[in-house]
């Protein structure tokens, strides 16, 4: 499997291709759209994330050394910013996920969308997400 | 007719580019934008006022002090207080209702009852669930129709001798609903209760009477009427506010200290404690001042129309679904697009350099109500124009068209 750096490298170019905002923003949408729907019986209160703005629920189970992580949000353009979390950092190893950073997300000129203000449950959930790889690291 | 081309000019924060597009404000309720005088007037201070109030016999702090207390008089007209010392200067309405709150508690008891009603923002149901957690009493809500609109038959029927406080807004801040203050006031003294206003919304729309309204406390925001952030006013009837303890203590509350004993000053600074908010209190009144000159009235109209032609205009779009449909309501437009979130339009409005409010608008209870997440809300000032509304419009059509 591509290491996470090369995983967000490559979205890095994927998203190189959009001059305008709003090919960039159709693309994210259209990744919302597509992200692998969490199990129904792991969208349940103690996975859910809640923001003031949109909600997010992420499940993390451990195979072997990788972290599985499936997730969803109630707002589509949460849902795309999550699928490209859960592209990076899903069937990684626990140790590689509690090293790597989310800076992709601000080269590929989507700054806003992890920024603490818009309080939309995706900064809780990069921590989220982190948290359970320290988990499982500390597990193993 | 107001010049509202004239009126935008004064608003230099209002020529923008936000993300390659003329700026559009429809964030208001959130807070407004300041005309230049407003934006004058705290430079000039600290240009060439500074120094602080109420202490200093020396030439600069006499004339801050004489400024500071003349914005203090100008509230009191504005409101129409019948005395000066029913001012008290606040940070904003969050402080003006927690210190009436917390001034509760050496007054209630357990068995009390406190009222607040169903279209309140966080900041008027916390700090009564914080004084009902200390003193024992019991929080009660009044409920609200689907409209949005408050359900006044059931107000009458939660009213009883236990009722101490009934705390509500004038207008709401994620709907728009006016509420019938006046009647609800009335009711609550028949039966002994005191009521709180929270004028955080009414501030710049409507002129305020409140002793007409006949209104124990009342309280409005700069920041949300063109003045600066961080300065507020709660007006209280004098014998209420002398029941009611200090708030916080400190310099300028105190009459004499001395280890043994503290006695304290009278209103309205007993209420007032540390240096105060002092450009922001001076630069109120130049706010005030500014709305005065424009007159609410014309204002209200003004704003009144934009509001007609901003619903008759989004009810052109496909899946609109307008949430508060109140038949007395102001400045506020809270929408749903059809199954999109909220989120997500806002998210590509702002994109278009379109400026509104998404989300539960801190008034988390009403959502609930309605069973919605939150909405898409554009809050009008006297500044809006018919050009913003259509902006909005067409913004809302392309998200929506992204969207599906």
């Amino acid at each position: 499997m591509a290491s996470i750096q090369d995983i967000q490298q490559d979205i890095i170019e994927e998203f190189d291709m959009f001059d305008q905002w709003m090919d960039k923003y159709e693309h994210i949408i259209d990744l919302g759209k597509s992200l692998p729907l969490i199990d129904p019986q792991h969208k349940v209160k103690d996975n859910l994330i809640k923001g003031c703005q949109s909600q997010v629920w992420l499940h993390a189970q451990q195979q072997g050394h990788k972290v599985i992580y499936t997730a969803d949000s109630d707002a589509i353009m949460t849902k795309g910013i999550i699928a490209l979390l859960v592209r990076t950092f899903s069937g990684q190893s626990a140790s590689d996920i509690v090293e790597a950073d989310t800076d992709f997300i601000n080269q590929i000129g989507l700054k806003e969308q992890l920024s603490p203000t818009r309080a939309n449950g995706l900064v809780s959930m990069v921590k989220q997400m982190k948290l359970y790889a320290l988990a499982f690291q500390s597990k193993n | 007719m107001l010049d509202i081309q004239h009126i935008r000019q004064q608003f230099p924060t209002l020529h923008q580019e936000v993300n390659g597009y003329p700026l559009v404000y429809l964030d208001n309720g959130a807070t407004t934008h300041k005309p230049q005088v407003v934006i004058d007037a705290i430079s000039h201070y600290y240009q060439k006022q500074n120094a602080n109030i109420h202490r200093g016999v020396h030439f600069l702090s006499q004339q801050a002090t004489d400024a500071y207390e003349a914005s203090r008089e100008t509230l009191r007209q504005h409101i129409n207080a019948e005395y000066l010392h029913e001012i008290i200067f606040t940070k904003g309405n969050t402080e003006s209702i927690n210190l009436v709150a917390n001034g509760y508690r050496s007054l209630l008891k357990k068995g009390d009852e406190i009222l607040v009603s169903n279209l309140e923002h966080h900041s008027n149901i916390v700090p009564w669930q914080m004084l009902c957690e200390q003193t024992k009493s019991t929080l009660k809500v009044i409920p609200m129709d689907e409209r949005g609109v408050l359900d006044m038959e059931a107000y009458k029927q939660l009213l009883s001798e236990h009722t101490k406080v009934v705390a509500v807004n004038h207008i709401s801040n994620a709907l728009g609903t006016i509420n019938p203050i006046q009647q609800m006031i009335r009711w609550a003294h028949e039966k002994g209760a005191v009521v709180m206003v929270d004028g955080a919304q009414a501030g710049p729309h409507c002129a305020i009477d409140v002793r007409e309204l006949d209104a124990d406390f009342y309280c409005i925001s700069g920041h949300k009427a063109y003045g600066p952030t961080g300065v507020g006013v709660l007006y209280g009837k004098e014998h209420l506010l002398k029941q009611l303890p200090p708030y916080q203590g400190g310099g300028e509350m105190i009459a004499t200290v001395s280890f043994e004993q503290t006695t304290y000053a009278d209103l309205p600074h007993k209420f007032e404690a540390g240096t105060p908010n002092i450009a922001g209190g001076i630069a109120f009144k130049v706010a005030i001042d500014w709305l005065n000159d424009l007159g609410l009235e014309k204002v209200a109209q003004h704003e009144q129309a934009i509001l007609t032609y901003a619903t008759d205009e989004l009810l052109k779009i496909d899946g609109m679904r307008i949430v508060g449909q109140a038949p007395h309501k102001t400045a506020v437009i809270s929408f749903l697009v059809g199954h999109t979130h909220p989120y997500d339009i806002g998210v590509i409005l702002d994109k278009q350099g379109i400026a509104v409010r998404t989300g539960h608008h801190c008034a988390q209870p009403i959502m609930d109500n309605f069973g919605i997440p939150g909405t898409i809300r554009a809050s009008l000032a006297v500044y809006n124009n018919e050009q913003d509304i259509d902006r909005l419009v067409k913004g809302v059509k392309k998200a929506q068209q992204m969207l599906s």
